[in-house]
């Protein structure tokens, strides 16, 4: 048990991604309401960023900005590496595109179903089918 | 100047893009010969990389003149030149061929349809051309939005797919991008020279593995792998013409050449076959994908349905080829690639001259076509006999390469799920055959039309330009094979990157 303890306590960050990425996907899944699909799917996202975001630090190091400059000698170690937040940085937009389109997509879901319940949707569409047919 | 011409292939239908879209709303004549311009201009900009790679070896481009690995590079190899000649060319030919069904399905929305035709293939290219992990995941994401959006483009059908592919990928392009993340724990880098130059020398070997696993359950989401296929079918058969045999044709195989890439630039083929020992798994997934793809392609009615079960097969034959894990495998299945994205888009592009002439792919309504369309139903053929691998026509060979890979390693179930496929293969076209040449063309609404009532020609010409081409692959196999594959392949197993 105490091995445990101090398994999760030691690398809680990535308990907590792990934790994210299962709700997402879950709500992914399992919910039937679109919205709440694509509200999983930015929590599947985020789960990621704050992967990346929680490797990037270091114990007892400071925001990566040097402030005097040239003459002084620079330790890596007093810095957190600011590369995985520059990625992040271009991540989040890339998921806030994402959101945008698959909002969007719902939006015309909605405007012909007037529904959002993937069932809803779906068994119209079977009917439309089957009237075509 | 010549140095730079890397750099056009992605930038051109980049700021292209942008250009359409303002065209757009300004003059919405200008859309389609803007668009049509840049494609030329970025096909012939991969013609003489091509050419360049071949006279003087791989080209790396630094962007922005920051050397690699602080800068993102480009990196140009014999393999990714080919899929780049490959990409214009099927973006060239498809937007001729679908200039009049898009003008029709998109009256007001010309300049965003060309926007997104040529970001979709500024995404792909980019995909192909990068040297950069992360760059890649960002132009997957570029690739795949502008794909989202395009195949949405139709009824609230086509929305309902579209959103389901974009969760199925939304996973998949992030478990990817979780995947670098640990390989970025592990060495550091992001750019994939330089990881592959650190990826030997690390203890940390569950990390690796972790991350290598991560990565490729992400690219199979993506390139539609069995299990992970179920969004493909509806997204492509229920996405509007012209946006299907832009996507269908490009995004598995592009997703194929990254699975190679990943596994062969970066992790290197001693990690990737021996050490992971996940081959014999990929290899039985494999056949299993080309069956039951099969069996579902015989259980479709209507045309594009059967086409897109036919991408889930075809993306076994060259996932399997690959995990295959000799050479004669790998050249098998990016002999394939090429081929098999002629061979969609030849499909892809009669279903849409179909549906513009008849307006209905239900099998029933194929009736006597062959006496109303010969042109495009002697396409349809070409695509079909290469489909199913009867020489000369290009699926022939790839196939052969496949199934003498397949006996070199002893994967004596993946040669028996490539010939079952191919005899299935048989039977799914000639059914499409015997409904389209045998059966009268009578007991239709329209019976008053008889006679030819062909596709328009600038429909048909650009089809039968690409049925030409199936057959001169097919005559022209070997020469490709000695001259860009078997160099690209052998420098991947190597390791010489």
């Amino acid at each position: 048990m105490e091995e445990l303890t101090t398994l999760v306590m030691a690398k809680y960050n990535y308990w907590g991604v792990v934790i994210l990425l299962g709700i997402g996907l879950y709500a992914m899944i399992a919910k039937n309401n679109l919205v709440k699909k694509i509200i999983g799917m930015n929590i599947f996202q985020t789960a990621i960023i704050l992967f990346y975001i929680s490797i990037s630090t270091k114990y007892g190091a400071s925001i990566p900005i040097i402030h005097h400059g040239h003459g002084h000698t620079i330790h890596p170690a007093d810095y957190m590496n600011p590369l995985p937040h520059v990625l992040m940085l271009t991540a989040i937009v890339v998921s806030v595109a994402t959101l945008g389109v698959a909002l969007a997509l719902a939006v015309r879901i909605y405007n012909h179903h007037d529904t959002l319940e993937e069932d809803e949707v779906l068994s119209q569409l079977t009917t439309d089918e089957s009237t075509q047919a | 100047m010549s140095s730079q011409i890397p750099a056009f292939i992605i930038v051109v239908p980049l700021l292209a893009a942008l250009v359409v879209n303002i065209a757009g709303w300004a003059r919405r004549s200008l859309c389609f010969p803007t668009a049509v311009c840049a494609l030329a201009a970025a096909w012939i900009s991969t013609i003489i990389v091509m050419l360049r790679v071949s006279r003087e070896g791989d080209i790396i481009y630094r962007m922005a003149g920051w050397d690699p690995p602080w800068g993102i590079s480009w990196h140009i190899d014999h393999l990714n030149a080919l899929i780049l000649i490959l990409i214009a060319t099927v973006a060239l030919i498809n937007i001729v061929a679908t200039r009049s069904t898009a003008a029709q399905e998109f009256p007001d929305r010309l300049g965003i349809f060309y926007c997104l035709y040529l970001l979709f293939v500024t995404g792909v290219m980019g995909i192909v051309i990068t040297g950069d992990v992360f760059n890649l995941y960002v132009l997957l994401e570029i690739a795949s939005l502008s794909g989202y959006a395009l195949l949405g483009m139709g009824g609230s059908r086509a929305s309902v797919s579209s959103l389901n592919y974009l969760f199925m990928g939304t996973i998949g392009a992030s478990l990817y991008l979780f995947g670098t993340g640990y390989l970025y724990i592990a060495t550091g880098s992001l750019n994939m020279v330089d990881i592959a130059s650190i990826l030997p020398t690390l203890e940390n070997i569950s990390l690796i593995k972790v991350s290598f696993v991560l990565c490729l359950v992400g690219l199979f989401m993506k390139m539609a792998f069995f299990p992970l296929h179920t969004w493909l079918p509806n997204a492509y058969s229920h996405a509007p013409g012209p946006s299907a045999s832009l996507i269908a044709p490009l995004t598995t195989k592009v997703m194929l050449y990254v699975m190679i890439r990943v596994a062969l630039t970066i992790y290197q083929p001693d990690f990737a076959f021996s050490q992971m020992a996940l081959q014999d798994i990929v290899v039985w997934l494999a056949v299993i994908a080309i069956i039951s793809g099969s069996i579902l392609a015989w259980k479709q009615d209507r045309l594009k349905r059967m086409l897109a079960y036919i991408i889930v097969v075809e993306v076994g034959y060259m996932a399997g080829g690959f995990w295959l894990g000799n050479q004669t495998g790998v050249t098998g299945a990016v002999l394939h690639i090429v081929n098999d994205a002629m061979m969609t888009l030849c499909l892809f592009l009669t279903a849409g001259a179909i549906a513009s002439r008849i307006n209905a792919d239900a099998f029933k309504h194929l009736q006597g076509l062959f006496r109303r369309m010969p042109f495009t139903m002697t396409a349809f053929m070409v695509a079909a006999l290469s489909i199913i691998g009867v020489p000369p026509t290009c699926g022939f060979f790839s196939k052969w390469y496949l199934l003498s890979g397949g006996i070199e390693a002893g994967h004596y179930e993946f040669t028996a799920a490539l010939i079952i496929s191919s005899l299935i293969n048989v039977l799914l076209f000639f059914r499409v055959v015997e409904i389209s040449y045998y059966e009268p063309f009578d007991n239709h609404q329209e019976n008053e039309q008889q006679g030819i009532q062909e596709a328009s020609l600038d429909m048909l010409l650009p089809l039968l330009a690409t049925a030409g081409l199936l057959i001169v692959l097919g005559f022209y196999a070997h020469s490709l094979v000695t001259w860009i594959i078997e160099p690209a392949v052998s420098s991947l197993f190597t390791g010489s990157l």
